[in-house]
């Protein structure tokens, strides 16, 4: 795509200016000589002098020698902040282990850059190496303290701390496999630890030992994770579906017998994929077994499962509910209190949704929201009081960040459509649905383009939804996409997720539109609510994706009789790839539009920054 | 899961004269030496359903009904079984017993199906599209049980089109109309609305009604409270809902999610709720395809309600015991194909021969064959494709072939019994041929005499 790569080389520059983002991007033939990490011995000089950069599968070695700079910046993992293990399924888990970090304000963007790194490491982007640490250098030198002076320190609290590091190894031994996910959590600890200890180096030792009381539950934490490490060869940032060992211990977990498909793609094994069919006959024949599983959490497992139920809000707003009505039916057992008890229902419930279809990076949000707001009520409070603070809250979620949050997108984004305009939309997205309608009672006059792709057809709804509006509307395929695209002048996307570097995470064939767009200078604007923000940074739509039902492609909706591929299950040459998400590299994007108002894709860090925390309020 | 579950036993259904008498009432009929209601007990006890209501026709009924689940599943299932008048019907009975029902869901089952289809399926399909009712279907045989031996009673059995008509839309998950086959004159009558909604509907005769339903409870209660004369759920509440699916004057919460107000407001401010959201989100059946109007528009909500359908897979065993000819099917089906049924464990000859029966020298049980504890036969015997039940005394000489004995029978030499079913107590004397015939429990048939296909009941003889 040889018109793809002029623009990039003129933007990149100023991907740049924001700062942290360059190590970041693709390894760009800008990047791909940094001056100084040539001299470093790749992996093992450039990982001993970073801790922030520590590649998961090295941390063996460094367990031979005890105490690596790790386990210092381990101990640093907040207390009481919300643990990732706790998710027994693995997929999902990722999308809010980081959410709490996001206190720790100032340096996220570092740690979604160590993550990103991390990913790319494990998928053997060995020219990466150096770009790591391209990071580093300013804070080199004082980093290189920090281990040192935390290595005899280390020593001698290991022996004191050994009885609670058996037990925590007891406990986290049940919480094992998330350990990929805890894994990425310790990096990201990792990371703001070490940029704590760049400013106050000399403090640090000090710190571990006076705050001693404060800090043996935080090296609890921290500790449970390092000897989890030792357990694990190489921990992953998230379930790897082809790792056959995970996998059989996730099954043993499950509520629902998964049966894996054959017949997977090579470059998407990590992914979790199942015989569509297998699932919900199971699920079915279980109906009454389940008992842990509330009536209502199941039927929207269920849904979400048929595919009853799909769209990013929709199915956050189902699961809210869901949890509404369980939180409604919620009694205290005896002896256990609210705070502690809750969340652990809640979490059976998740890995419950988790194992009928992956959850969404803002569902994950919403998970974390809640969790935290069951976290922060006051042990004083009765019961009923409790979960009334916590009905109200759900709702006040729903209605501010989803509902209000879509009028004040179609507020901003109705501004930008002018008279005589040809508006684009792929798909069906509830918020551009609400901006067209805005603009529609606003008297604007405008035209619908409603590109629409196989297997899902959900355009047609949407279609049927502003024809009966009155919209004037042209229905076409994604095949099309570069003949209709000239009359186009505006292109509407929604998204799933909206990543800290800009990458637009949303369904799949969004981001061909948007390239499409972009070669044909017609601007795209993506809408999205902020609470599908995620600081995470993905530069591919590989490494975490969502695999679909192949059958889906294989048969054509309303023509029975194609049916070529009916059996496509025994044969052993071929492979369906039927992905749910792509991710839309932030060049192609010309703005973003979210309840805070119109930004570049270059600032939503800074959304994510700032208004990160009062996501959770 | 907040489902209750409720087994209409029934209770001396005259359609199973002479097999039923007032000691052994439809739901205790054995089925391969089982009363054929523990079919169903145990079918929900496997799923966990432990909390049951069992509902039986008739005050003697109930008593003998409950002896016996009191003494086989005494700490192991908590059944209330509740008395109704005979001749109520299904709806009626479960009218008369409406105060016990409190749970969102009722899972009706009926006390005389045969069958390994989870009701959790039943149950799932109901929630998932939030019906008002969901019904088991299931393959109907295929007209194919008649041409071997055990037909007994084929002449009598009804009329042969018994089958339900049932349409149903094209992802198979709404019913759409259903009949009764002998209700089918000549004409079925479509609804012109539902078809118009559908645009397509696949009429099959193929599939049959399994008499389990999963009812939404406060729909069910307000159709059998409105509507007084309603007898039968099959065959007044089921068609009722099924036709007023598109103009529902139930109030059935929550089906309709945008009935709370997307009325039109052409404020410069859209209102959209949550509910609204989803459910443009969700793949829209016909049912909301309809109450959006043909506009899409939702100018005017229409009400709908949602009956589903759940189709159980060809290989699962489904059937009910609801004739003479179905009572030897399935006995015949339960020691043959659908084995697993029985709970009993198959010997290598693929029958059950209880240990302490005894046979005599020369004497022969093929495979498919249930012979109960204490039955005695004496030399060169042969039994083929039948049920034997406890007691029974068979002297020599003496063929069975696919036929049900009951307990404490006795039969003199030389009898030859093909296809027939024999109540308990009953004594043949010697040389007697029964060939497709009922014999009625305690009757003496006499020494020689031939009967084909007829039902000999004491009431005829005296």
């Amino acid at each position: 795509m040889d018109p793809r790569r002029l623009p990039r080389t003129v933007t990149d520059p100023k991907v740049r200016h924001v700062g942290f983002f360059a190590p970041v991007g693709p390894p760009d033939e800008s990047m791909s000589s940094p001056p100084r990490q040539t001299t470093l011995s790749p992996p093992v000089a450039g990982y001993s002098l970073s801790p922030v950069m520590i590649p998961p599968p090295r941390h063996l070695s460094s367990d031979n020698a005890p105490l690596s700079p790790l386990i210092a910046a381990d101990s640093f993992l907040p207390v009481g902040s919300y643990n990732p293990s706790e998710f027994s399924s693995p997929s999902a888990t990722e999308d809010f282990s980081e959410d709490n970090f996001s206190k720790d304000t100032g340096w996220v963007l570092n740690e979604n850059s160590g993550k990103a790194a991390l990913k790319q490491n494990t998928h053997a982007a060995s020219g990466l190496t150096p770009v790591i640490t391209n990071e580093g250098p300013p804070m080199e030198a004082q980093k290189e303290q920090p281990p040192a002076s935390s290595k005899p320190k280390k020593e001698k609290t290991t022996k004191s701390e050994r009885r609670a590091l058996q037990e925590a190894q007891r406990t986290a031994k049940a919480a094992a496999n998330a350990g990929g996910s805890k894994k990425s959590a310790a990096a990201s600890a990792v990371v703001n630890s070490a940029n704590a200890n760049t400013k106050k180096v000399a403090k640090a030792p000090p710190r571990k030992k006076d705050s001693s009381s404060v800090a043996a539950s935080e090296k609890k934490g921290g500790d449970r994770q390092t000897d989890k490490d030792r357990k694990k060869d190489i921990p992953h940032p998230r379930m790897q579906f082809d790792d056959e060992d995970q996998v059989e211990k996730a099954k043993k977990r499950s509520v629902v017998k998964q049966t894996e498909s054959k017949n997977r793609v090579e470059l998407f094994r990590h992914l979790p994929q199942y015989e569509h069919g297998t699932q919900l006959l199971d699920l079915e024949s279980k109906f009454f077994q389940l008992d842990t599983v509330h009536p209502a959490i199941y039927a929207v497992g269920l849904r979400f499962l048929t595919g009853d139920i799909s769209g990013g809000n929709a199915r956050c707003i189902a699961m809210l509910q869901a949890f509404q009505e369980s939180i409604k039916d919620y009694f205290t057992p005896m002896e256990k209190e609210l705070t502690r008890d809750l969340p652990t229902k809640i979490n059976g419930y998740v890995s419950f949704l988790i194992q009928c279809r992956p959850l969404s990076i803002s569902m994950g949000n919403a998970i974390s929201f809640l969790k935290h707001k069951i976290s922060e009520l006051p042990s004083t409070m009765s019961e009923s009081e409790a979960k009334a603070s916590l009905l109200s809250d759900i709702d006040r979620f729903i209605n501010e960040k989803i509902i209000l949050a879509e009028k004040v997108i179609a507020r901003h984004a109705v501004t930008k459509i002018r008279d005589g305009d040809v508006l684009l939309i792929h798909g069906s997205s509830s918020v551009v649905e609400m901006i067209f309608l805005c603009a529609q009672e606003l008297g604007k006059q405008f035209r619908v383009v409603i590109v629409d792709s196989r297997p899902k057809l959900e355009g047609r709804m949407l279609l049927r939804r502003l024809l009966g509006k009155g919209i004037s509307c042209t229905y076409t395929h994604l095949n099309a996409i570069s003949y209709i695209m000239h009359e186009v002048t505006r292109v509407f996307l929604g998204a799933s997720s909206v990543l800290s570097n800009g990458t637009v995470y949303s369904r799949v064939g969004n981001a061909s539109v948007a390239m499409v767009a972009h070669q044909f200078h017609v601007p795209v604007l993506v809408c999205c609510e902020a609470y599908k923000f995620h600081k995470r940074v993905q530069l591919d739509s590989i490494c975490f994706n969502e695999l679909g039902d192949p059958d889906d492609i294989a048969r054509v909706s309303g023509k029975e009789d194609i049916k070529y591929l009916n059996d496509w299950a025994s044969i052993q040459n071929l492979q369906l790839l039927n992905l749910i998400y792509d991710a839309t590299p932030s060049d192609y994007i010309s703005m973003i539009i979210t309840e805070y108002g119109m930004i570049p894709p270059t600032s939503v860090p800074v959304i994510v920054q700032e208004y990160g925390e009062h996501l959770l309020i | 899961m907040d489902f209750q579950v409720v087994v209409l036993a029934g209770g001396f259904s005259k359609s199973l004269v002479p097999l039923v008498s007032k000691e052994v009432p439809k739901a205790l009929l054995p089925v391969a030496n089982r009363p054929v209601l523990s079919y169903v007990l145990d079918l929900l006890e496997q799923k966990n359903l432990k909390d049951l209501i069992v509902v039986v026709e008739g005050e003697s009924a109930a008593l003998a009904v409950s002896a016996w689940i009191s003494s086989t599943y005494i700490d192991r299932l908590h059944v209330q079984v509740a008395a109704v008048p005979e001749d109520v019907g299904t709806a009626g009975a479960l009218r008369a017993i409406h105060r016990r029902l409190n749970a969102k869901d009722i899972l009706v089952v009926s006390g005389d199906l045969v069958c390994d289809v989870p009701p959790g399926a039943v149950a799932a399909a109901h929630r998932r599209h939030d019906a008002v009712v969901t019904a088991l279907l299931c393959s109907a045989p295929v007209s194919g049980p008649s041409d071997s031996g055990s037909s007994g009673a084929k002449d009598k059995a009804k009329k042969p089109g018994r089958y339900n008509i049932i349409a149903l839309d094209p992802t198979k998950q709404f019913l759409l109309h259903i009949a009764a086959g002998a209700e089918v004159e000549k004409d079925i009558r479509v609804q012109k609305s539902i078809l118009r909604a559908v645009s397509q509907m696949e009429i099959r005769a193929d599939l049959m009604d399994a008499h389990m339903y999963a009812f939404k409870r406060s729909v069910l209660l307000d159709v059998l409270n409105q509507n007084e004369t309603y007898q039968s759920l099959r065959r007044d509440v089921l068609p009722y809902l099924v036709r007023s699916q598109l103009r529902s004057e139930l109030l059935s919460n929550g089906v309709q999610s945008d009935e709370n107000g997307n009325g039109t407001d052409a404020m410069q401010n859209i209102k959209i709720l949550p509910s609204q959201l989803l459910a443009n989100a969700s793949t829209p059946s016909f049912h909301e395809l309809f109450a959006l109007g043909p506009d899409g528009s939702a100018s005017m909500t229409r009400k709908t309600h949602k009956c589903c359908v759940y189709i159980a897979n060809k290989s699962k065993y489904c059937a009910r015991l609801n004739s003479i000819q179905a009572f030897s099917d399935i006995n015949r089906d339960v020691v043959g194909d659908a084995n697993h049924l029985s709970g009993y464990s198959f010997s290598a000859h693929n029958n059950v021969i209880h240990p302490s029966a005894v046979l005599g020298s020369k004497t022969t049980v093929g495979p498919q064959c249930v012979l109960g504890d204490g039955s005695l036969m004496v030399d060169k015997c042969s039994v083929k494709k039948s049920v034997i039940g406890r007691h029974c005394r068979i002297g020599s000489n003496v063929k069975v072939v696919s036929s049900v004995i009951m307990d404490h029978v006795t039969i003199g030499d030389g009898c030859s019994i093909l296809g027939s079913v024999i109540c308990s107590n009953v004594q043949l004397q010697e040389r007697v041929v029964l060939k497709d015939c009922q014999v009625e429990a305690g009757f003496v048939v006499t020494a020689g005499s031939e009967y084909k296909a007829e039902s000999l009941a004491k009431q005829e003889k005296l």
